[in-house]
């Protein structure tokens, strides 16, 4: 009974971070719409754009190989696996022991693997500068992430993300400096990782200033529709967990009762929507950088990751 | 019994060798040798993993060979039968491997009498049990890997890859015959057995130390003494590359294990500092180096320097926690550093005969001149996809478990009292995570430009599938990472009487973990199930695929490449190596490496193209090798002079250092 | 005292050093100088709270001093100094940021050492809010010691100048005509620069310091 218990809720997970990831993006497209007094596409329309998208063709370049065509479910598969280990809603998910933080990191970071490659199959200019750059903000973003987890592990005494949410929501934690800098930390790593203003715009239209746009460049029909999804289940990934990491009030712990859920769902959907509202204001608010001041950017989280991580080791009550 | 068979069969490959000699230019050579080898090489394999499951007991012999009054010393315990399991795999591959590709070898009779001698000096090396044994062994096998790497001396590079590779190793092992004089004592006990019953003191163990890093690690590929190995490896046929690269380093770990785990006695608080030090910077500065070149086998030989640097720093966690006392921290940091060493060897060998066979298909090492070999070459592209995969740490392949667990070991840390180590714990952390994240960044770039897009030249365009020998022997390695990343617990499991002999604690049993999951530590404080996470990706990329196939549309139709609309027909227009690794270059080459862009112009007039050049400098020849090279010549030049002394000026050189030997004796004695 | 006082302590001193690291990033005058005013306020929160905790009610004047003087008077005078001179509005540094970054984390670390060693019997809050203040110390000479810019280098003088108030008060008590002689010095130190920047533009039209060193008396 018990196991057919978390096993549903383990489905629900799965299946609530996949249908609220485009409405969340929709979310925060109206969002900036109406910070620049537009009326912005409805909220349902990244929906509408995945169905439109279904339903076309898939014109597939000459010199594109099998792997062009198998990569969007491989990177879907590895984001999705992903998001569904993050808790939303109640920690002790069934099968959150299976992967740890460091695991979450490390799947997102061979969809970013894969997608690379995609960048390179068909072999034209546009997908190299993709992944060129792309590979290049990897190589700063994912060790600031690392050193960030490692600050979060050791304040919390684990790398589970269920023991660390649970630990975040327990009066046991301060305020204190390590978590700040890791909040800092992350909010940056984020925004390099989803490919938002000030890193990579989302929204461009000139190839000369894409990252992410022009990995995909090639791509279109169905492999598009799953990459599209893949890339909003990323961000509502990063804005999870930085709730669940950072905001933890409402999250029900492991073996409360269904009906509590409701409450833990309220809960997560209210902190998407702020989440949502505070990028969107973010995004409008800031231009997006050269290429070669991620760099700096970047070494600034890692930094910051490192600092937070040393003052953890040097003294303990940091 | 064991140790027997693995002394059997090495004797079985030197006579091997020698026949080699003999029938080294007849047409079967090449069969006869290499399967005979693999034959040999899988007998040995079973009887160590036998041994080392079993957690038999370390087993002795001595034979009377060599130095009269020594004898010979052999003996087989937990970490020699690892060590032995990663030698035996690594030949067992390559010799398969060989079968296919040795056929293509234009000059089989400088190759094939030195691969069975080779695989015997590294099975002796890892079985001596005294330190003359020890050295012979290891020379023997420095030797045959040279004649292996001027198996082709008309290429010009290979001579100077050469040369530099017997100089590095001459002075490899001079560090470590001195590493065993001073470890040895006056008393001259050169058997391992009684240099561990009398362990030496703090000054002596520091300089053992010292020099065992010098001399294994030169022979590992530790910066900055590095230089040999990007010379060297690329230059030997590419199953001896892969031998080299995925199991010949391993026996310089093992080398360097031996001495400081086992031999140097206690250690000192400052050991693991240097180890951890020296494993940071040469795990960053081996993949910056490897993201610099566009030569397949130079990238691969360069990261091969990045893995061992992630070895040490699993090693020099060990000894930091086994020093202050936690010997289950210890247990753990071994067990990622052991691990991390299987998995190379699987997956660097992998790489390389994916490189190898990529060379004989089309002739061409530089990748500038590869491409869009997936569709010529469809199955080495999938297992080399296998092997970058698995290289760059990616769930779940093996590489990741090794790479966790050393997290996991740099994770309990804080508890070590050491300011020193509370300073530099963190950074090397964060230099493995930098290095992870570029190593990842590498292997995209040396598939991508390889395999992927279109052929930049003739030769890729008609290359044609390898042999299926080849194919055997990758898609072998490719199961066996695919293998030890999904049911990690088994292997470390299978390590644990290593680290109970060399630390006196093992990791938690793992396999009675749940869902074959591995628990390092605590199950409330982190666990890695990678069966699990194998399933989870597969489940959900089923459901996508047939959410997709039941509900979109599945026409699909062949169009020019939309490249924005302006589609470029030629193939020069593409991504080469050097362009995909040029935000890295500027990023990180700027300061390390002085990299400089400049654009040679034609005069006018000229019909020549404009070229845009790349300058590297390599800071460890700018740095340690010309000013070493130039103050060699100049003391050269100086002591020239003693050629043209007199005879009585002689006779008082004589006279002089007896009367100092002399006076050394007296006052020592 | 209780664990929240604490860890509020802590995240105010710890605040400090963050802004002093984003003070190392900057690259523009005006950007420099927002993130100075907010330095001096995180101060003065900082001794705000100090005052409130140790029930000390002059810290509480030191708050005020640190917030109206440091926080809004000299940052709007720089501006307006930097408008009249029509100084270069881009700051050149001698180290790029990433070394000047590894060099800060270096700094942080061995200000965390020295202190939490030499300081081995006293008060928790006290020693780690020194260690703090040491870091916000060092960065201010490291700003100082990497900045082409005078402007540049009076702001690091100035966050020294913080990081001593931080540690002053973190040492449970500070008598305030020690904090008004400290605060008109800094106020004659600030006009006598502001007077030099002026005769220095005057005479050689700029204020860079390369630029300046050519004019100097010794010849290379």
């Amino acid at each position: 009974m018990v196991l057919i218990r978390d096993l549903t809720i383990q489905g629900a997970q799965m299946l609530l971070v996949l249908f609220l990831a485009p409405l969340f993006t929709g979310f925060v497209r109206k969002v900036k719409a109406r910070l620049l007094r537009r009326e912005g596409p409805p909220l349902i329309q990244p929906y509408l754009d995945l169905v439109r998208l279904t339903r076309k063709d898939v014109v597939l370049a000459d010199s594109a190989s099998w792997l062009f065509r198998v990569i969007p479910y491989l990177v879907f598969a590895a984001t999705w696996v992903a998001a569904s280990l993050v808790p939303t809603f109640r920690t002790g998910l069934l099968f959150s022991w299976s992967a740890d933080l460091i695991a979450i990191i490390a799947l997102l970071g061979s969809g970013r693997f894969f997608l690379a490659l995609a960048g390179m199959d068909v072999g034209t200019s546009f997908g190299g500068i993709g992944s060129s750059r792309e590979v290049m903000i990897a190589s700063l973003a994912e060790p600031a992430m690392i050193m960030i987890v490692f600050t979060l592990a050791l304040i919390a005494g684990s790398t589970q993300l269920s023991t660390v949410a649970e630990f975040m929501a327990s009066p046991q934690v301060g305020l204190r400096v390590s978590l700040g800098l890791a909040l800092v930390g992350l909010v940056m790593v984020a925004i390099a990782e989803n490919g938002r203003i000030p890193v990579d715009n989302p929204a461009t239209h000139l190839e000369l200033t894409m990252v992410h746009e022009a990995m995909v460049l090639e791509y279109s029909g169905r492999h598009l529709a799953l990459i599209e999804l893949s890339s909003s289940l990323k961000l509502i990934l990063y804005v999870s967990l930085l709730a669940c990491l950072f905001a933890p009030w409402g999250i029900e712990a492991a073996g409360a009762a269904l009906p509590t859920l409701a409450v833990g769902i309220a809960a997560y959907v209210g902190k998407l929507a702020v989440g949502g509202f505070l990028l969107g204001l973010f995004e409008t608010s800031i231009a997006k950088m050269r290429v070669f001041r991620v760099p700096e950017f970047l070494g600034a989280a890692l930094m910051l990751g490192l600092l937070a991580t040393l003052l953890r080791f040097v003294s303990g009550s940091f | 019994m064991t140790l027997t068979v693995a002394l059997v069969c090495a004797a079985v490959l030197l006579a091997l060798a020698a026949f080699a000699v003999i029938i080294g230019r007849s047409r079967a050579a090449t069969r006869v040798i290499y399967g005979a080898s693999m034959v040999i090489a899988a007998i040995s394999l079973v009887a160590a993993a036998v041994h080392l499951l079993g957690a038999a007991e370390p087993l002795g012999v001595t034979l009377p060979l060599g130095v009269p009054w020594l004898g010979a010393h052999f003996r087989l315990d937990a970490l020699s039968a690892f060590f032995l399991i990663v030698v035996d795999l690594g030949a067992l591959s390559a010799s398969l491997f060989a079968l296919g590709y040795g056929e293509h070898e234009t000059a089989p009779q400088r190759v094939l009498p030195f691969y069975p001698a080779f695989l015997a000096g590294m099975t002796l090396v890892v079985v001596a049990d005294d330190a003359f044994t020890f050295l012979f062994s290891w020379e023997f096998m420095s030797l045959t890997s040279w004649a292996l790497v001027m198996s082709h001396p008309r290429v010009p590079e290979n001579v100077r890859a050469g040369y530099v590779y017997l100089v590095m190793a001459s002075f490899g092992t001079l560090a470590l015959l001195l590493a065993f004089g001073l470890l040895a004592g006056p008393g001259g006990l050169y058997a391992f057995a009684q240099m561990r019953v009398a362990p030496p003191s703090t000054t002596i163990g520091a300089l053992a130390l010292i020099l065992t890093l010098i001399g294994a690690g030169s022979k590992a590929g530790v910066v900055p003494l590095h230089v040999w190995l990007p010379l060297a490896h690329p230059a030997a046929p590419s199953h001896v590359s892969a031998l080299m690269s995925g199991v010949m380093t391993k026996v310089a770990v093992y080398g360097f294990m031996r001495i400081v785990f086992d031999l140097a006695g206690a250690s000192a608080w400052w050991w693991s500092i240097v180890v951890l030090a020296i494993g940071g910077i040469t795990a960053v500065m081996g993949v910056l180096y490897a993201l610099m070149q566009h030569d397949l086998k130079r990238l691969l030989a360069y990261h091969t320097v990045e893995n061992i640097g992630i070895i040490f720093i699993g090693l020099g966690l060990a000894l930091a926690f086994k020093t202050h006392g936690m010997a289950f921290a210890a247990a753990l940091a071994l067990t990622a550093g052991l691990l991390h060493v299987f998995n190379h060897s699987l997956f660097k060998s992998l790489l390389f005969f994916g490189a190898g066979a990529v060379l004989t298909a089309t002739g061409e090492r530089d990748m500038e001149h590869l491409g869009g070999l997936i569709h010529r070459m469809p199955q080495t592209a999938f297992v080399f996809l296998v092997g970058c995969a698995a290289i760059s740490a990616l769930p779940p392949l093996n590489g990741f478990v090794s790479e966790w667990l050393t997290f996991q070991a740099i994770l309990l840390s804080p508890q070590l009292p050491s300011w020193g180590l509370k300073l530099l714990v963190p950074a090397v952390g964060a230099l493995l995570a930098l290095s992870a994240a570029l190593a990842a960044a590498c292997f995209v770039k040396a598939y991508g430009v390889t395999f992927l897009g279109r052929p930049r030249t003739c030769a890729a365009e008609v290359a044609t599938e390898t042999d299926r020998f080849s194919l055997a022997a990758m898609m072998l390695l490719a199961l066996l990472c695919l293998l030890a990343g999904i049911l990690p617990g088994l292997f470390i499991d299978a390590l644990a009487p290593v680290s109970s002999a060399l630390i006196g604690a093992r990791m938690p049993v793992q396999i009675g973990a749940q869902w074959l999951s591995i628990v390092p530590i605590a199950a409330s404080r982190s666990s890695y199930d990678g069966l699990l996470v194998f399933l989870f990706m597969i489940i959900s990329g089923g459901l996508a695929a047939s959410a997709i196939h039941r509900l979109a549309s599945d026409r699909l139709r062949r169009a020019p490449a939309w490249d924005c609309g302006y589609p470029d027909a030629s193939p020069v227009t593409q991504y080469t190596a050097m362009s995909f690794a040029q935000p890295i270059r500027r990023v990180f080459g700027t300061m390390i490496f002085h990299a400089r862009e400049h654009c040679e112009m034609p005069p006018p007039g000229d019909t020549r193209p404009a070229r845009l050049v790349v300058d590297l400098s390599d800071p460890a020849w700018d740095w340690l090798y010309a000013p070493l090279v130039v103050g060699i010549g100049v003391a050269a030049t100086r002591l020239n002079r003693l050629q043209f002394l007199t005879i009585r000026q002689f006779l008082t050189l004589v006279f002089g250092a007896l009367v100092i030997l002399l006076l050394v004796l007296a006052i020592w004695s | 005292m209780s664990r929240l006082d604490f860890d509020i302590a802590h995240l105010l001193a710890g605040l400090l050093v963050l802004i002093s690291f984003l003070e190392l990033y900057q690259d523009r005058l005006y950007a420099l100088l927002n993130t100075y005013a907010l330095h001096a306020l995180v101060l003065a929160a900082s001794v705000a709270w100090q005052a409130f905790v140790q029930d000390a009610p002059h810290l509480y004047v030191t708050a005020a001093i640190a917030l109206v003087f440091k926080a809004i008077v000299i940052p709007v005078s720089l501006h307006r100094i930097i408008v009249r001179l029509g100084i270069h509005r881009q700051i050149e540094k001698v180290v790029g940021v990433g070394p000047a970054m590894l060099a800060g984390i270096g700094l942080v670390a061995l200000s965390m050492v020295v202190m939490l060693r030499v300081t081995h019997g006293a008060d928790p809050l006290a020693r780690e809010d020194l260690a703090f203040a040491l870091s916000v110390v060092l960065l201010g000479l490291l700003m100082m010691v990497t900045r082409q810019n005078a402007v540049g280098q009076v702001v690091g003088f100035m966050s020294l100048e913080n990081g001593l108030v931080l540690a002053a008060t973190g040492a449970k008590g500070m008598p305030l005509v020690v904090e008004i002689s400290v605060a008109f010095s800094v106020l004659i130190a600030f006009i006598v620069i502001g007077i030099f920047l002026f005769r220095i533009r005057e005479r050689f039209d700029t204020v860079d310091l390369q630029a300046l060193d050519s004019f100097r008396g010794e010849r290379r």
